[in-house]
């Protein structure tokens, strides 16, 4: 597989026009639940703190700060945009197809219905040592769409 | 076993290492002789791993294949020869770093070796608060109001193992820090080592900066205190003559698969009249003298911290590796792996948006160098250069207290070995100097 598969446009694009990052400057929605995560992967140093707003069980928001290679600040990207508007429910679900593609191994081929943008990543699953890098901000969302509920 | 002079090694002592000499080096290595990602495999992570020569790999299979038995027990022929190979390796590395061969003890790893000392010491305060064992050990406890000195660039291997003594002992840790271009401060360094300093741990060579410390500055520092020394060895033994009685260190600690041997054996070794009093850290089979319902007596050193079966046929193999070293001559490694770590930072402080870590091109390095890119993240580096066929290590280099004071939180790092020439420090430059514009930084 060559480079270009796995770090493809859409993924250098989002590692540099970084959606939903900036979290401190941004304040959540009036009326929403939120919850918020921090995670690190202590390998490379990568980092994300997130932010969820719930309103009657839609995501409202998702907003992020974080520290990273281009894989994970992109996928943060994506998913904040994703996350956006998607119910509670629904985006639990993308998460968890999102981790079956990614620890596949390439085995699961990514799904751009369900996914989106994120189909982008599917390339990660055949690098087993980046694939806690695209998966960093969606454990991090999960976690935190935990604490809002 | 004493390194004979031959005519041969005397000529090899004398004359430089060149490309053509390392590419026939390189036939010794079958792994380094595969593609990756298409193109040849240019291994630049020697400073985590290094390869093996077809040499260790066979030492390791013939003892498996012919000499297989328990050491130290039985009287069958078998176990008669794994014994002897067994000790004839420990001979073999104790001549290679000039210390005696009762001083040598095997361990897992580096790692291993530096939580042997920890906690050989604790036990030491254990013993000398009941006044068990020797009366030296009183000397050696340690409690509050002592110190433990370690400097800012250590590897985690070379700190925790200090904080946890720390902790088991009331005894408090301090640090020498850095300047920011990664050197130690020795006037800083005088005024922190001082009469309260029971220990003094530093590396000889840093993993991340390639700065060989001071040795002999540190180790007067701790004597004039009073203080132990404990060298991290795992950088400088595989790379350049290690003399630990010439240095004066109390204890040093290196592992074998960094130079050129197999995984999962390291060395420790600790001067003999400190080794036969501390208490041992691992206790059981192989250790004792006399053993009853109630206590044991223990051997002296190296058994004292041998319990359990030993890693012997790593060990053999590590004998081997330290032979391959000595017939290539480590004083010809080093001067030939010092000029591919000053290509390395000259090449790379030449590429726009690229800092290197430690000392500037021209001063003294080992055969490496960690470096930021500017805007692309050590991850996407390493990708980056894994598809032309370079390994590289990405991270914090287990040094985080020292990226944290360089404002780093991870970078990437070349490491070069003795199967490595001119052409694999400018293909990687090459590649270096193409990574930004990919990642459009």
């Amino acid at each position: 597989m060559s480079l270009d598969q796995l770090y493809q446009q859409i993924i250098l694009d989002h590692s540099k026009a970084r959606h939903g990052s900036g979290l401190a400057a941004t304040a959540a929605p009036d009326g929403a639940s939120t919850g918020q995560s921090h995670q690190l992967n202590p390998v490379c140093g990568d980092e994300v703190t997130l932010r969820v707003a719930v309103d009657h069980g839609t995501v409202t928001q998702l907003a992020w700060d974080g520290a990273g290679c281009s894989i994970s600040m992109a996928s943060a990207s994506v998913l904040s945009e994703m996350a956006e508007g998607m119910t509670v429910d629904e985006l639990r679900s993308v998460i968890g197809n999102f981790r079956d593609v990614l620890r596949s191994r390439g085995k699961i081929p990514a799904d751009p219905e369900i996914l989106g943008d994120a189909a982008a990543f599917e390339g990660v699953a055949r690098y087993a040592a980046r694939v806690k890098c695209a998966m960093i901000s969606w454990v991090a969302a999960e976690d935190a769409l935990n604490q809002a509920a | 076993m004493a390194v004979v002079s031959t005519p041969t090694t005397l000529t090899r002592a004398l004359s430089a290492m060149d490309n053509a000499e390392v590419l026939r080096i390189r036939n010794d290595f079958p792994v380094l002789n595969q593609t990756v990602n298409g193109r040849p495999l240019i291994y630049l992570d020697s400073g985590a791993t290094s390869q093996n020569p077809q040499s260790v790999i066979e030492a390791e299979q013939e003892f498996y294949e012919q000499r297989n038995a328990a050491v130290h027990r039985g009287a069958h022929h078998l176990a008669v020869e794994a014994t002897e190979v067994f000790e004839d390796a420990r001979q073999t590395v104790a001549d290679f770093v000039g210390a005696a061969y009762e001083e040598i003890v095997w361990t897992s790893n580096a790692t291993e070796g530096l939580n042997v000392i920890s906690y050989a010491l604790s036990n030491a305060s254990l013993w000398a608060a009941q006044g068990r064992g020797d009366s030296r050990l009183r000397d050696l406890a340690l409690g509050p109001g002592d110190e433990i000195v370690v400097t800012e660039m250590e590897h985690h291997a070379n700190l925790i193992p200090w904080q946890e003594l720390a902790y088991r002992t009331g005894a408090t840790l301090r640090h020498i820090p850095l300047d920011d271009a990664g050197v130690l401060r020795m006037d800083e360094a005088a005024e922190i080592v001082g009469e309260r300093t029971k220990l003094l741990a530093f590396t000889h060579a840093s993993n991340v900066l390639g700065t060989i410390n001071p040795v002999s500055d540190l180790v007067a520092l701790a004597r004039r205190a009073g203080a132990l020394v404990v060298l991290d060895a795992c950088q400088s033994a595989p790379h350049l003559a290690l003399d630990v009685k010439q240095l004066d260190v109390d204890f040093a600690v290196f592992s074998g698969h960094k130079m050129l041997g197999p995984t999962g054996v390291g060395v420790l070794y600790g001067k003999q009249e400190l080794l036969d009093v501390l208490p041992p850290v691992l206790t059981g089979g192989s250790m004792i003298t006399t053993v009853t319902m109630e206590r044991a007596e223990y051997l002296p050193a190296p058994q004292r911290f041998e319990a359990g079966t030993q890693k012997i046929s790593q060990a053999v193999a590590l004998a081997a590796a330290v032979n391959y070293l000595t017939e290539t001559g480590i004083d010809r490694v080093h001067r030939w792996e010092s000029e591919l770590g000053q290509r390395m930072v000259a090449g790379l402080e030449a590429i726009d948006g690229v800092r290197v870590l430690g000392p500037a091109a021209g001063q003294d390095r080992i055969g490496l160098a960690a470096f930021d890119v500017a805007g692309v993240h050590a991850h996407d580096v390493g990708q980056f250069l894994d598809a032309r066929g370079i390994a590289v290590r990405v991270g914090h280099h287990c040094a985080q207290p020292l990226h944290r004071r360089l404002g780093l939180t991870a970078t990437t790092r070349a490491s070069a070995y003795l199967y490595n020439t001119t052409d694999d420090v400018d293909e990687f430059l090459e590649a270096v100097s193409g990574v930004r514009a990919y990642f459009r930084a």
